[in-house]
């Protein structure tokens, strides 16, 4: 499918490197000590690692209507992911879950509510007053 | 073989974020393991396909992506309103 001694290898390059950083995005995803930090863990595997492995892909179709798909399942993931990690974020804030901070000697804890929360309620006609029916 | 070296590290990442996806202590913990899931699952079936020689994976792939999203969106939704059938209405009558 491919031609070719430089094109094999920059596809090597792009597929080993994606591949990396996907699993850098997982690894984070199990180290990270809360949500907000895990969804930044994961968004690396989900943009670059993504990418890379695409790019080494479409290296290996050649100009066909093979990268043309593989570049539209990119564009999927690339604008999808971040409007899912934003929808979490907020649904995870309006649950009353906040980020871990950590104070000056070094610990994790709860973050001030005051500072992060959400501040939707200063807009007028779309406040969150009534509570949720959970 | 080079398709068959990038499977193994998207296989082990995976294998990592189903572990999160078990244990993690909040709902939000489990979704955002389940979407990465998802990614995983595109670029396997993607890598697969190119590794066997049949491209036509792809179009399973894509599918996959459109539909990852929407059920990410959806799971929120019911967490947040306790049911999938909630309009717009809570901006109006606020």
């Amino acid at each position: 499918m491919s031609a070719g001694f430089f094109t094999d290898l920059l596809s090597w390059l792009l597929l080993v490197a994606g591949g990396f950083f996907f699993l850098v995005g997982a690894i984070g995803l199990n180290r990270m000590p809360d949500v907000f930090t895990r969804m930044h863990a994961v968004s690396v595997g989900d943009t670059l690692g993504a990418g890379l492995l695409v790019a080494g892909m479409a290296l290996q179709a050649g100009p066909t209507l093979v990268t043309v798909k593989l570049f539209l399942i990119l564009l999927v993931i690339w604008f999808t992911g971040p409007v899912a990690t934003h929808a979490l974020a907020r649904a995870a804030l309006q649950d009353k879950l906040l980020p871990l901070i950590a104070n000056r000697s070094g610990k994790l804890v709860e973050g001030d509510p005051d500072k992060i929360a959400l501040k939707d309620s200063s807009k007028p006609g779309k406040g969150r007053a009534q509570p949720s029916k959970r | 073989m080079m398709f068959a070296a990038a499977i193994l590290a998207v296989l082990a990442a995976l294998i990592l974020t189903v572990v999160r996806a078990l244990k993690g202590p909040t709902v939000f913990d489990r979704l955002l393991a389940a979407n990465s899931i998802g990614t995983g699952a595109i670029l396997l079936l993607a890598l697969f396909g190119f590794m066997t020689g049949r491209p036509e994976f792809l179009d399973i792939g894509l599918l996959y992506a459109l539909l990852n999203v929407i059920g990410t969106l959806a799971v929120l939704k019911f967490f947040r309103y306790g049911s999938l059938g909630h309009g717009g209405e809570e901006e109006t009558e606020a």
